[in-house]
């Protein structure tokens, strides 16, 4: 796992705030933090403390009302919309924990998708690939509502390293999950991260779980302590 | 009063956050559709019975093909009625320059006995209501028909022998429209004296002579009776009730056609309402669980949806009622100047009508859907699978079947019909979403084929085949009758112009007097003008076959008691009209025909006529009898003359007969034979062309309606579309969500949506473009006889319209998918 010291995230004096009919809410403030390549982070913190909202724009998927967010040295919000759905695609991947497949495609569609939306031509191969190495070669052709949550949650790991990311977030991947499953499920999370020497960005309210990453980014309240 | 003031503030916040428009829109549309026509409709109804009386110029109308009886007229002095007289037929008359077919009216000075005639004396002075009728020596004439010939009020006109002075203009007659729907002919009105003047009334002239008469009702009614038993054959008697029978009878048959039209709009609007009511109960699924949790009943529940959609359903209908007395302006505008009537304000008849189809539309479509939440579990607070709607339930879209099907049978008035309309609307709708649903399989099966930025579209319509097969189908039922009437108006037509050879007959003469014949041959010959056969024609009636009397009751189908009723025209021949072919038995040898007849098999069988047979006709008072030698086929399309009974040479000889003829005219000889036909003012010419044209006029305002009531389809199929956009709006907000994290771009998410929508339309139009070829196809074999070919060209701008249509109705229905940011989305399913 090559280190090297200029961080893949940075993180300046971010701020969230959000108009509301009792005035403005504050969901984020004065955040700052940077993360290196190939570190294993955990967010933590408790419900409605902010770590989704964070994951969330360190992602692009929404708008910082103040400071900025670096990633390998590119503002991200200096580009647009398409910009960062670009910087996602090429670097980003995801496991939520809602699964968020679609239920329409197939276990081996869903995991080709990112690869169809780069338009790459092996994307078949390298999901079925992916998929068997989750170790559901034999689901390819089932649709998700006819998956077990460990084995949806398989294929949303098969679909957020198909691309081979530099980034990987991961919001509560075991939070709709039983804990035997879960243990499982972060076992191959942390397994593939290590082959593909991916830096993992996870927020989860599980302490043990935070333990297993290099470092812990605590929110209380909007704010890092 | 409680669950009012709870279903009022459900029904306002439910408004407000959008819940219900479509609902509301697809109501509105589906009432629009039915009152628009409802409102017209009603319209001339009421023009028809507040005018009767001024439309049939008289209490009551005495018809005849003869001078009315002297029986009649003692009757009706008795009676102490008023009378009037009319003598009624066609005609040319002619200025110096020209010469034009006109509706003869020759009246007594007492005419009309109610309402009045509009002339005006000085051109162009407003018009004003007659004092007297045209005087000995004056006419009156249309204006239309002074402008054909060129004339003005205070020139001179030519009617057969005699030549008349025209005083006014004739603006307007209730007695008889204006308009152009029923009236080929524009009208010229003299005086009764005048008549034997001209010469125009011959034996065998084809003149309706009637009486009109006025007084007390309990007169008249006593008359009626009397007059019924000494009523001469082929007389009769009409009411105001029946005054002007050809509207009546147009308003019958094409205020029913227009009403199932609209119901079809109503039929898919049901199916929107039905889609926006399952998405509204499954949104409120959760609501009602709380709701049940907390304590409130069943019942309560359930009382409280139904009052806020009975508020919403009269809401709607009476929105929709105003949008139908709206859109009745423009069927007024397209059929009015046809039908000629001062058209009344309407009742208030169609609102009530636009009310209850609102009403049985919702509780048909909408609350069956409603109905499942009352059903809903407390325990889904706990279990969210538990209480879901069922997708596409019998109960759901039987119910609303069953509400169609009851307003189908309340336009029509007639079960049969009503079960061959609704099976019909339905069967179309699935066959429509069967060929659908096969295609997007085939899509499914070859989408891994389509090229990389199109796969996303393709996928997402083949995933939603269900949906988007209902969305191909309502679209298509709309487009398919839109191509359908394209097709009928143009290319039926056209392709049965074509049919015709170019020799094709294009004048007839009619009224041709015996003496007249030789001359006119030899005149036509001399002038190049080949080809015409003159035949004598005499009327008669059908009274008797086989000795055994018939009469219009001895039959049950109704053309056969129409044949009966009436006069036909018979006709003597030495020779077989080359365009006949003898089914059975044979022609007379020249010179050998005995009282031998040759009738028209469509008449035999109609009639039950046999070879052998002997049929007795009344002409003229007297019986003539003959007996069927022969059956012949006719070309009845081919504007030559012909009849239904032809008879031996010799046998019709003595009775009053005139001629009749029909002629091809080249464009070079129209000149000549103009000033032929001008030297016997007592023939009559009709011009095909000019009927053609007429036809054509009239057929494009009819078929212009009928496109006018079918928008209305369209816009139903559009809230269709609107209505499965916005039952797969979360998904497809959820995916639009998911894939932005992945990575896709905006552009790519639009040209999905193009895509999947452009796939759509085309799909509609493709499969509408078929149904409507194949339609057309059977329409043109088995009404028309006629062949049609497939246009591919129709087919192109018919897929092509559906394409770009449905592409840009779907790209405004699912734009805002594309502006919610997704972790707002993705953190709400967390």
């Amino acid at each position: 796992m090559a280190q090297c010291n200029n961080p893949i995230i940075e993180v300046n004096g971010l701020a969230k705030r959000v108009p509301t009919q009792g005035g403005e809410l504050t969901l984020l403030q004065d955040i700052h933090f940077s993360i290196l390549p190939g570190e294993a982070v955990a967010i933590t913190g408790a419900s409605g403390s902010g770590k989704s909202t964070l994951l969330g724009i360190l992602a692009g998927l929404d708008i910082p009302s103040d400071g900025e967010v670096r990633i390998s040295g590119r503002d991200l919000f200096a580009l647009d919309e398409d910009g960062r759905a670009l910087l996602r695609r090429d670097a980003i991947g995801f496991v939520f924990q809602a699964f968020q497949l679609l239920p329409n495609l197939t276990a081996l569609e869903n995991v080709m998708l990112p690869l169809e939306l780069g338009d790459r031509h092996d994307a078949r191969e390298q999901a079925a690939e992916i998929l068997a190495r989750v170790g559901l070669a034999a689901r390819l052709t089932h649709y998700p509502r006819h998956l077990s949550g460990g084995e949806q949650q398989r294929v949303a790991i098969a679909r957020a390293f198909v691309t081979r990311p530099r980034l990987l977030f991961a919001d509560e991947p075991t939070g709709n999950l039983d804990s035997a499953t879960g243990r499982r499920i972060i076992e191959l999370l942390f397994e593939i991260n290590r082959e593909q020497g991916a830096t993992l960005l996870m927020v989860t309210h599980d302490a043990s779980l935070a333990e297993r990453c290099s470092r812990a980014l605590h929110l209380d309240a909007g704010r890092l302590t | 009063m409680k669950g009012l003031r709870f279903a009022l503030r459900m029904l306002r916040r439910d408004w407000q956050a959008g819940e219900l428009r479509l609902l509301c829109m697809a109501l509105v549309v589906a009432v629009a559709s039915v009152t628009a026509v409802s409102f017209f409709t009603d319209r001339i109804n009421q023009a028809l019975e507040l005018q009767a009386g001024e439309l049939l110029g008289g209490d009551l109308k005495v018809t005849a093909t003869r001078p009315i009886s002297a029986a009649v007229r003692q009757l009706a002095r008795e009676a102490g009625l008023a009378q009037a007289e009319v003598v009624e037929f066609p005609s040319m008359v002619m200025s110096d320059d020209a010469a034009r077919l006109a509706s003869i009216k020759a009246v007594s000075p007492a005419y009309p006995l109610r309402g009045g005639i509009h002339i005006t004396k000085r051109s162009p002075a407003p018009p004003h209501a007659a004092q007297d009728m045209p005087q000995a020596g004056e006419v009156w004439l249309e204006p239309r028909l002074l402008r054909h010939l060129g004339l003005e009020i205070g020139d001179e006109v030519t009617l057969g022998n005699a030549r008349l002075h025209i005083t006014a203009a004739l603006v307007n007659e209730p007695a008889r429209a204006s308009g152009t729907l029923f009236t080929l002919a524009p009208r010229l009105l003299l005086s009764l004296a005048d008549l034997p003047a001209t010469g125009l009334v011959q034996p065998a002239s084809r003149v309706t002579y009637s009486l009109l008469l006025s007084g007390p009702a309990d007169r008249i009614r006593a008359f009626r009776r009397a007059a019924e038993e000494v009523l001469a054959s082929g007389a009769r008697i009409t009411g105001p009730e029946g005054a002007r029978p050809e509207i009546r009878s147009a308003l019958e048959r094409g205020g029913r056609f227009l009403g199932l039209a609209a119901l079809v709009s109503v039929m898919l609007a049901g199916i929107a309402i039905a889609m926006a009511a399952r998405r509204f109960a499954g949104r409120r699924l959760d609501d009602c669980a709380i709701m049940r949790c907390f304590g409130a009943s069943q019942r309560e529940i359930v009382t409280a949806y139904f009052l806020e959609l009975l508020f919403l359903a009269i809401f709607a209908s009476l929105l929709g009622c105003l949008a139908g007395y709206l859109a009745q302006l423009g069927l007024v505008g397209l059929l009015g100047s046809l039908v000629a009537l001062e058209l009344p304000a309407p009742s208030f008849f169609p609102v009530v009508a636009g009310m209850l189809t609102g009403l049985v539309t919702v509780l048909g479509f909408a609350l069956p859907a409603l109905l499942h939440i009352g059903r809903v579990p407390a325990l889904r607070v706990l279990r969210r699978e538990l209480g879901a709607l069922p997708a596409y339930s019998l109960s759901i879209y039987g119910a609303g079947i069953i509400a169609f099907g009851l307003l189908v049978v309340w336009q029509t008035g007639d079960w049969a019909m009503s079960a061959y309309a609704l099976s019909g609307v339905v069967g179309v709708l699935l066959s429509l979403a069967g060929i659908a649903a096969m295609l997007i399989y085939l899509l499914r099966v070859w989408q891994h084929r389509v090229p990389r930025s199109w796969r996303f579209g393709v996928m997402s319509l083949t995933h939603r085949a269900g949906g988007n097969s209902i969305q191909v189908a309502a679209f298509g039922v709309g487009m398919t009758v839109l191509l359908l009437l394209t097709m009928v108006r143009v290319d039926l037509l056209a392709s049965w112009e074509n049919t015709l050879p170019p020799d094709t007959p294009n004048r007839f003469l009619i009224n041709i007097q015996g003496d007249q014949v030789e001359e006119l041959h030899r005149r036509f010959q001399a002038a190049g003008i080949g080809g015409a056969g003159i035949f004598p024609m005499v009327r008669g009636r059908l009274v008797a076959i086989n000795g055994a009397p018939v009469a219009p009751d001895s039959y049950r189908d109704e053309r056969a008691q129409r044949l009966v009723a009436r006069e036909f025209n018979l006709s003597w021949a030495a020779q077989l009209q080359v365009d006949n072919e003898i089914t059975a038995g044979s022609w007379w040898d020249e010179g050998k025909g005995g009282d031998g007849l040759s009738v028209e098999e469509g008449l035999a069988r109609t009639l039950g006529i046999h070879l052998g047979d002997r049929l007795d006709f009344e002409v003229a008072g007297s019986i003539f009898s003959g007996q069927v030698s022969s059956l012949r086929k006719v070309a009845w399309d081919s504007f030559r003359v012909n009849f239904f009974v032809i008879a031996a040479p010799g046998i019709l000889d003595g009775y009053p007969a005139n001629h009749i003829s029909s002629l091809y005219i080249p464009p070079g000889k129209a000149e000549d034979f103009s000033a032929i036909v001008r030297d016997y003012p007592n023939v009559t010419v009709i011009d095909v062309a000019a009927i053609m044209d007429y036809v054509r006029v009239v057929m494009e305002r009819i078929v212009l309606a009928v496109d006018y009531v079918f928008v209305f389809t369209l816009l139903s199929g559009l809230l269709v579309l609107f209505a499965t956009i916005q039952a797969t709006l979360d998904e497809r907000i959820r995916e639009n969500a998911i894939m932005r994290t992945l990575g896709a771009g905006r552009a790519q998410l639009v040209r999905a949506l193009l895509v999947e929508f452009a796939a759509v339309g085309l799909l509609a139009g493709l499969v509408a473009s078929g149904a409507a070829t194949l339609l057309g196809m059977v329409l043109g074999a088995r009404v028309f006889h006629l062949p049609y070919a497939l246009d591919p060209v129709m087919i192109l701008l018919g897929t092509l319209a559906g394409g770009v249509g449905v592409c840009i109705a779907g790209y405004l229905g699912t734009r805002r998918v594309l502006d919610r940011p997704p972790l707002q989305t993705l953190m709400e399913r967390a």
